[in-house]
């Protein structure tokens, strides 16, 4: 089983016991998963080496807070040098004379037109009138990408075809800008290779005409160790002012991001979670730290039950719980509303101690359980559904029979449900439902 | 090797450059210290191998070194290389032997590659003489269809397109009867993007999967999974997940012509057993290659 970083430093600091201070032998042997970790986490390999450098000299003879274990001690220094290290959220810089001019610029595929339209839609929803610039005249049908989602989201659109250079068409676009009052300008640029020379004087030519005041790498959060070398030659030609990573959404652990951000010094500024042009976030260095480090991001876990379970239902399970009415089709619908929240796999991921372990599930495994919890529960007969404790060994064995199923996975699901059963006492009594007990 | 473009061996030198010079090291030592296992060990995890698979590898090699008589560092990346070599060889690929529609579905999650991967294949099996067709399977990124459309007219292929929006497997429905039709023996899908967690996006491909089994038993003949070069350990994740909901058969690793150099496909090849077909190497249709290799395992370690 893949272990998390959490049960990995527990494992190797558990000789140990409880010791005043963190000695270096101790040390060395908790940096050696930590550093395992980050590389998992597509860390760069010299970024992790002297990231782990840095927490060795601050750990090496530490104190041990009394409340503390040596792994929690050891988790709290790799944590807060994680989350110093990834840096402080940042804005649009909309300071000085508009129009305000962003360039987005990264490799092929990383996500620049759609976050022009996020980015677009985000402006605008703070008062800002924005004008999109499509300046990938290489990328067949990149303008008419543009030009449609600027289209659907009502936002103006300076295209030229594919026929005028990129640094003219953001000359031409930011002098519309002035005469029509566009407060920001966003300059779709095509993607380009870091060691493309040719593109890169391109890039610095379009930099000359449009005088950004932001010049954004965007970047795939499932990027390897190359990150760094990407960064790196992008800032070294225009001078990045930000980092946007995108497609967050997925399972990636994201420690490009931390590479990025460590050979260039400059802020991340969103992270892009989906394709549609809502789907942009604001970058919380904790979060961030959590998912890279694998510890999972249950932040991010409760916004998303909140998004899928539905207010009044949840006053309806409620009551039936204080009434003790809950039952095995409650349990069902119960069941339904955890998947609307994306696949199994993907919660566990957010949930401390069990993220990592998602991979090992097979996909659509849950969805071949849910259906066989279906079967099972349709062959119950209604009174079996109220009230569980009535199914003994022969009716389970109907059950088993009638959903093609086993007494044992029958045996499972009754377990189940018991275990729900008192998470969902404990959310009526007002505590936070402890998740882990339903997958245990 | 197919295509008058930046070949491969072009596209690996400037890698080469960029990211081995430092490397170089490891061959001028003559003793088989310690530093060279280090060394090997941060080359591959610096080319996407992956810690554990990296480690393994190495040990393993460190185990026999001795036995097998590794003296000098060169003998020992020669060890390496082979066993490098062993893990791509496990994973074999499909031959066009059979008569009749050829059918090739496309997927992989976004941007990685695939609409421009499609038109280098189809061009790579005009060269051998097929009829090519192409379905616009990817109905949801604002101007995919277009994208794909200025591809074809180029290659002078047709292209089975419906409305923005539209159900993608009606899309496939149709494009399987116009290859008939049509008599085209090459059908190449293209399908949106979609990250492999996406519960509701994996069960649509499972669908347009379906749909092509339904009125051939025994196509798709090859699902290729586009996989991106710079993409780190995700990409045995996305593998894992786009074999088990549409039985990946190959796969096309795009933008080789980076500096990234597609390490974790040995993960892939090993752990899944799918093997790598086809490398991507610039924007152009002719920026292609069938996978070689030893071709591959060399670019990792050249100077
Ligand atoms: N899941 C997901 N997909 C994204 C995100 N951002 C962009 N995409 C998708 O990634 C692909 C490439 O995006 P595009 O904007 O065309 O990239 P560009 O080549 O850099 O302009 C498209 O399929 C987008 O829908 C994101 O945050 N999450
Ligand atoms: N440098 C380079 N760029 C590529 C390669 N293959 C595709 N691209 C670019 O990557 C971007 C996304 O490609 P596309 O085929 O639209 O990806 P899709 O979203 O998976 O269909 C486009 O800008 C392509 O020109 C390649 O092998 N090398
Ligand atoms: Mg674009
Ligand atoms: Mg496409």
């Amino acid at each position: 089983m893949f272990e998390t970083l959490t049960d990995k430093l527990q494992g190797a600091f558990d000789k140990l016991a409880r010791k005043g201070r963190l000695n270096e032998k101790d040390v060395d042997e908790g940096l050696r998963e930590v550093r395992i970790a980050l590389l998992e986490a597509d860390v760069n390999f010299k970024v992790v080496k002297e990231f782990i450098a840095k927490v060795r000299e601050r750990a090496v003879g530490a104190e041990v807070m009394r409340s503390l274990t040596p792994a929690q001690q050891m988790r709290k220094i790799v944590y807060e040098e994680l989350i110093a290290l990834l840096g402080k959220p940042a804005k649009i810089d909309l300071s000085g004379q508009p129009p305000h001019v962003v360039m987005l610029i990264g490799l092929q595929g990383s996500g620049k037109t759609t976050t022009a339209a996020k980015l677009g839609l985000h402006l605008r929803k703070q008062g800002q009138r924005p004008l999109l610039v499509a300046a990938d005249i290489r990328r067949p049908a990149a303008v008419q990408q543009l030009e449609i989602l600027g289209k659907e989201l009502d936002l103006a659109v300076h295209s030229e075809g594919t026929s005028v250079a990129p640094p003219q068409i953001c000359a031409n676009a930011l002098r519309r800008a002035k005469e029509s009052a566009y407060g920001v300008v966003i300059v779709d640029t095509q993607g380009r290779l870091h060691v493309d020379e040719q593109l890169m004087v391109e890039l610095e030519q379009m930099k000359g005409q449009a005088a950004p005041s932001e010049i954004l790498l965007v970047a795939d959060a499932m990027t390897g160790q190359d990150a760094v070398s990407v960064a790196q030659e992008f800032h070294q030609h225009v001078g990045l002012t930000g980092l946007i990573l995108t497609k967050m959404d997925g399972d990636a652990r994201g420690g490009a991001a931390l590479s990025m951000r460590s050979v260039t010094g400059v802020p991340i500024k969103f992270l892009g979670v989906g394709e549609k042009p809502g789907d942009l976030e604001g970058f919380y260095p904790d979060r961030l730290a959590s998912r890279i480090l694998g510890m999972g991001d249950p932040l991010t876990l409760v916004e998303k039950a909140q998004e899928v379970f539905d207010p009044e239902q949840a006053l309806k399970m409620e009551e039936k719980l204080r009434t003790a009415s809950f039952t095995l089709e409650d349990f069902m619908e119960q069941l339904r509303q955890v998947k609307k929240m994306g696949p199994l796999s993907q919660i566990m991921d957010m949930i401390p101690g069990l993220s990592g372990l998602a991979g090992q599930i097979p996909e659509g495994e849950t969805d071949r359980q849910l259906v066989k919890i279906e079967a099972m529960i349709s062959s119950m007969t209604p009174a079996e559904r109220h009230d569980p404790g009535v199914i003994g060994g022969s009716r389970k064995r109907r059950i088993a029979d009638g959903s093609g199923t086993t007494v044992q996975e029958v045996n499972q699901l009754l377990g189940q449900f018991r275990q729900v059963q008192k998470m969902m006492r404990q959310v009526s009594r007002g505590r936070t439902p402890d998740l882990l007990s339903m997958f245990r | 090797m197919i295509g008058r473009g930046k070949n491969i061996e072009q596209s690996l030198s400037r890698t080469r450059r960029s990211f081995f010079g430092r490397i170089g090291g490891l061959f001028s030592q003559t003793d088989l210290d310690e530093r060279v296992w280090e060394e090997l060990e941060e080359l591959l995890i610096q080319a996407d191998v992956g810690v554990t698979t990296t480690v393994d590898l190495v040990q393993a090699v460190r185990d026999e070194s001795g036995a097998q008589g590794l003296r000098t560092p060169s003998h020992v990346v020669e060890a390496v290389q082979q066993r490098l070599l062993a893990v791509l060889g496990n994973a074999s690929s499909p031959g066009r032997s059979q008569e009749g529609l050829w059918v090739i579905l496309v997927v992989g999650v976004n941007g990685s590659g695939k609409t421009t991967g499609i038109a280098k294949l189809a061009k790579y099996h005009q060269r051998h003489g097929r009829r090519v067709l192409l379905a616009a399977g990817d109905t949801f990124r604002a101007a995919a269809a277009d994208q794909l459309k200025v591809w074809a007219r180029m290659l002078g292929t047709d292209v089975v397109a419906h409305q923005p929006g539209s159900d993608p497997g009606a899309v496939v429905y149709d494009a399987i009867k116009a290859s008939q039709a049509r008599d085209a023996d090459t059908l190449i899908v293209d399908t949106a993007g979609r990250l492999h967690t996406q519960y509701n996006l994996m069960q649509e491909l499972r669908k347009i999967h379906r749909v092509i089994k339904k009125q051939m038993a025994d196509a798709p003949q090859e699902t290729l999974l586009v996989l991106d070069a710079t993409t780190g350990q995700n990409a045995l994740s996305q593998a894992r997940y786009f074999k088990d909901a549409v039985d990946v058969n190959g796969v096309f690793l795009a933008k080789l012509d980076g500096t990234a150099k597609g390490g974790i496909v040995f993960a892939i090849a090993s752990e899944l057993g799918i093997p790598i077909r086809y490398v991507g190497t610039g924007e152009d249709v002719d920026d292609v290659a069938e996978f070689d290799p030893e071709r591959f395992v060399a670019g990792l370690f050249a100077e």
